[in-house]
């Protein structure tokens, strides 16, 4: 089959164009890597020197370890708290009989779109009342304002792909409704929970403006709050803000490489739907 | 095994469309039914109310001597066999046939022995511990036999089981499905759009059309005595021919329709009906005549004779129509004449 | 009607609200009560720093007065522009790497890993990365524009109100595009191929069929992803505070940031809840108009 040079036109602006999207990445890695005086010269191009110096000082100086600490635990709980519940309610929107099921979803939906920055402030007051300003229950809980319609709005689509004749089967076979769920329904819904569960996770790790607003000190900061946060005292310590972006990248960049074709399934589950 | 009745059965689901219009059917203990018609004619939605998987506007359904109109699908003690088979692609072969006894709790001993002998009697004692995606499609259908037997229910229901097998596989599972309603002497509903595949299973067909059944008997008596002009059509292969009855000198009623089936065709040098030869399909064993009929018929008109040794395309020939192969029907509503 | 039947329905709608309390309890109780009582806080005056004068209603005041707000006004002008500017785009840009993603035969995973980590990666991070590279000190994008000069020796991009939008409608690109090209792709995906070979036996060119047959097909999964991404391109907050704090001044500032800075900063609840609930009325209204129009147009235009 010979090529014709016109095909490789697309060929070319793809190529191009993935170059666009990694080299911003791989520049972050080099530039972290670049000692402090370096990042200064006007044409830093290429690095001759390797230094780990920012990374000691991201952990040692500024304790990174903590907002990773975190953010881990603020993204996994909440994710564990959203998806189970959340499946329960897509089975039933997908599968049951009921009547205002499209209000339901349609309600879903429409809080979904609501600006974040809107409930910033009963959420601060309701949270201060609380008392749960500044600790992890007080980021949870506003997570889940995002991570539920999410989490229903992605299983919802994921177990209406389910063929129906299947639990139809073990109900003639005897097995309740719940029983069927558990026996048949939920191990073949397992990988779309399982996109749902990442794409939730990353949400949840990539969040700013809440993490912002209900934390109030850097023992509770998570990952992106206390990245911006780290003005340093005459200029942007651009060495140690490139480091910690690096850092808060890789368990990202770990999960997108392990799961890339849950995500993918994921997001075009939700999209689709829309 | 358990009898089956329905009594003024009717379903109409929530976007208006009726499905089923009052259904009267009485299945008598071990007998193999099959409902057969055009696809939209309600068989598969009449399966699923027997099965509980749908809920009828109207009516009652008996099975045994319980009325189970108000029971879910599970308190039915029904097996059914889906068209896709449905096997828990997440279990293997022996799991996915012990499912059933698992969830009523039926003990283990019991339980493994049936799923030996049933496994023996189907041949898949090889495939117990594959999973259903290692399977090929007939033995994915034997499986999902298989999974309904081993649970002795009242009846089973068999939803279009052989549709997805290769033409070559559905001959030998039809004759591996009656040998084992012989054998089992279960209550079988069967569905099917195949009316071939009616004709050889059934111990009596039921014709359905739009919700309705127009007409339940044995097959040959479907096949002989069809009693409207769409069972009439729907039954036999290729379908009976029906041209107005004065073309064989019947007047009254008016309009009524004379129909000869294509084997029943008399062709001759002379007899009741010019007639041109158009196409002729030499099939080996026989030959399929289109003709055109002279006083202008309204359908394409086939007759199969024996043999190779027919009329040529261009040909004019007599056609005639046998009074003991004759059919009469009313040509307003379709009902048969006497 | 028979009665008895339907208790097996209603057996079956017991269980399903059964099963959707407990999601719609925490929805209503952590989305829907907030909600609320923002749309109740914009009718009442609410200060933090004037606790003394409580919260009396105040009817629309706090509309009107955003209504005559120059920053507001400002605000929702640069909201809207820029989702104009950076959708489009994204819609463009994402069909093209998505027809590259489809091509692709070989090295299929890497593509769409590479296309996944812009997307994934936390927008604060895609920020600060766009801030870096357009620093007027470090920035390896500032440098290569001085270097080609398009721009003088010592252009800070920050420093000028129009130009400090680059950085962060570049950071948006980046970052969704790959989002809008996955969403794209599903729908390239469930082209049947026959349509395009039937095409070519025609005698139409590739860009021939990508005209007449590809993209007229993929116009449910384009309107799908232009409504998703207008709808949050008019929430735009992350970017515009760490790229450019809404600087200089407030010639970056879009709503979101704006109404932040009122609520948390300047501490006005009721007014800054006004702000919110404007903007999202407004956001709402020209998302339903864009994504109908849109649709409209292309279908429109073909019959």
């Amino acid at each position: 089959m010979s090529i014709r040079p016109v095909a490789l036109v697309p060929a070319i602006a793809g190529v191009l164009l993935l170059a666009v999207l990694l080299f911003p990445i791989c520049w972050m890695l080099a530039a972290s890597l670049m000692p402090e005086s370096r990042l200064f010269e006007s044409r830093p191009f290429l690095p001759t020197a390797v230094t780990f110096e920012h990374y000691r000082a991201l952990f040692d100086e500024r304790n990174f370890l903590v907002p990773v600490r975190n953010s881990l635990l603020v993204s996994g709980l909440t994710t564990l708290v959203a998806v189970p519940i959340a499946a329960l309610c897509a089975y039933a929107l997908a599968r049951l009989r009921m009547r205002g099921k499209g209000l339901v979803l349609a309600c879903v939906l429409a809080i979904s779109m609501f600006p974040q920055i809107s409930i910033v402030p009963p959420l601060y007051l309701i949270l201060r009342e609380l008392r749960l300003l500044n600790t992890y229950p007080g980021l949870v809980l506003p997570y889940l304002t995002f991570s539920m319609p999410l989490g229903v709005w992605l299983l919802t689509g994921f177990f209406r792909q389910l063929p129906k004749d299947l639990e139809e089967a073990a109900m003639l076979d005897g097995a309740t409704r719940m029983r069927a769920l558990r026996d048949v329904v939920l191990p073949l819904a397992a990988p779309g929970i399982a996109s749902t569960a990442i794409l939730t996770f990353l949400y949840c790790w990539n969040e700013f403006l809440f993490a912002l607003s209900f934390t109030l000190g850097p023992d509770r900061y998570t990952v992106p709050v206390a990245i911006t946060l780290f003005r340093g005292r005459y200029q942007v310590p651009w060495g140690e803000v490139l480091a910690a972006t690096v850092v808060a990248t890789i368990p990202v960049a770990l999960l997108v490489l392990a799961c890339q074709r849950r995500i993918v399934a994921g997001l075009t589950v939700g999209a689709t739907k829309g | 095994m358990a009898a089956i009745v329905l009594t003024g059965l009717a379903k109409t689901f929530p976007n208006g469309h009726v499905a089923i219009r009052n259904v009267d059917l009485g299945i008598d203990d071990g007998e193999f039914l099959v409902l057969v018609g055009p696809s939209g004619c309600g068989k598969s939605t009449l399966l699923r109310l027997i099965a509980g998987l749908e809920t009828p506007t109207a009516g009652r359904i008996v099975i045994g001597d319980v009325d189970v109109t108000a029971h879910s699908p599970q308190l039915r003690d029904l097996a059914m066999v889906f068209q896709s088979y449905a096997l828990y692609p997440h279990m293997s072969v022996r799991d996915n046939l012990g499912y059933g006894l698992k969830v009523r709790r039926t003990d283990r001993a019991v339980a493994a022995k049936r799923i030996a002998d049933v496994a023996a009697a189907l041949d898949i004692q090889a495939l117990l511990d594959r999973r259903p995606a290692q399977l090929s499609g007939g033995e994915r259908q034997r499986v999902a036999l298989g999974r309904a037997i081993v649970r002795q229910p009242k009846a089973f229901l068999l939803d279009e089981p052989l549709s997805n097998l290769d033409p070559a596989l559905r001959a030998q599972a039809r004759a591996e499905l009656r040998r084992l309603h012989r054998t089992l002497g279960a209550t079988v509903v069967y569905v099917t759009h195949d009316q071939e595949e009616a004709m050889t299973l059934a111990g009596r067909v039921a014709v359905m059309r739009n919700g309705a059944i127009e007409q339940m008997a044995p097959p040959l008596d479907v096949y002989a005595q069809p009693v409207n002009t769409f069972v009439a059509k729907f039954i036999g292969a290729p379908a009976m021919n029906l041209v107005p009855a004065t073309l064989v000198g019947i007047g009254t009623p008016s309009g009524a329709l004379a129909g000869i089936r294509p084997h029943d065709v008399v062709l001759g040098a002379h007899g009741q009906i010019r007639a041109t030869v158009e196409v002729v399909e030499p099939r080996g064993h026989d030959s399929v005549l289109h003709l055109r009929l002279d006083p202008p018929g309204v359908e394409p008109f086939l007759a199969i004779i024996a043999g190779s040794a027919v009329p040529p395309a261009g040909a004019h020939v007599f056609l005639t129509l046998p009074v003991d192969r004759r059919h009469l029907f009313d040509g307003r509503t379709g009902a048969r004449l006497e | 009607m028979n009665h008895r039947v339907t208790s097996i329905e209603h057996a079956e709608t017991r269980l399903a609200w059964l099963l959707v309390a407990p999601a719609l309890t925490i929805i209503l109780l952590v989305s829907l009560v907030p909600i609320a009582v923002t749309g109740w806080d914009a009718l009442h005056l609410h200060d933090l720093r004037l606790p003394w004068l409580g919260q009396p209603f105040i009817g629309i005041d706090n509309f009107v007065e955003a209504a005559n707000d120059p920053r507001f006004r400002a605000a929702l002008l640069h909201t809207v522009a820029f989702a104009l500017i950076s959708v489009p785009l994204e819609l463009v840009l994402g069909l093209g790497l998505a027809v590259m993603m489809h091509a692709a035969t070989r090295g299929r995973t890497f593509v769409r890993v590479s296309a996944l980590l812009p997307w994934a990666i936390p927008t604060v991070v895609a920020a600060l990365l766009w801030r870096f590279m357009f620093d007027v000190q470090t920035g390896i994008v500032a440098a290569s524009f001085r270097t080609l000069g398009l721009v003088g020796p010592a252009f800070d991009w920050f420093v000028h109100p129009r130009a400090a939008w680059f950085p962060i409608i570049a950071a948006d690109v980046w970052k969704t595009t790959p989002f809008v090209a996955i969403l794209l792709l599903a729908g390239l995906q469930t082209i049947d191929p026959a349509l395009g070979e039937a095409a070519e036996m025609d005698g139409a060119g590739p860009v021939r069929r990508f005209i007449t047959i590809t993209l007229p097909l993929l116009i449910p999964a384009l309107v799908v992803a232009a409504a998703f991404r207008m709808l949050d391109a008019l929430r735009l907050f992350d970017l515009a505070y760490v790229v450019t704090g809404g600087g200089p001044g407030s010639a970056t500032e879009p709503v979101s940031l704006y109404a932040f800075i009122t609520l948390m900063q300047r501490l006005r609840f009721g007014y800054g809840s006004a702000l919110s609930v404007t903007a999202f009325l407004l956001t709402f209204a020209f998302a339903l108009v864009w994504v109908r129009v849109l649709g409209r147009s292309i279908t429109g235009a073909r019959s």
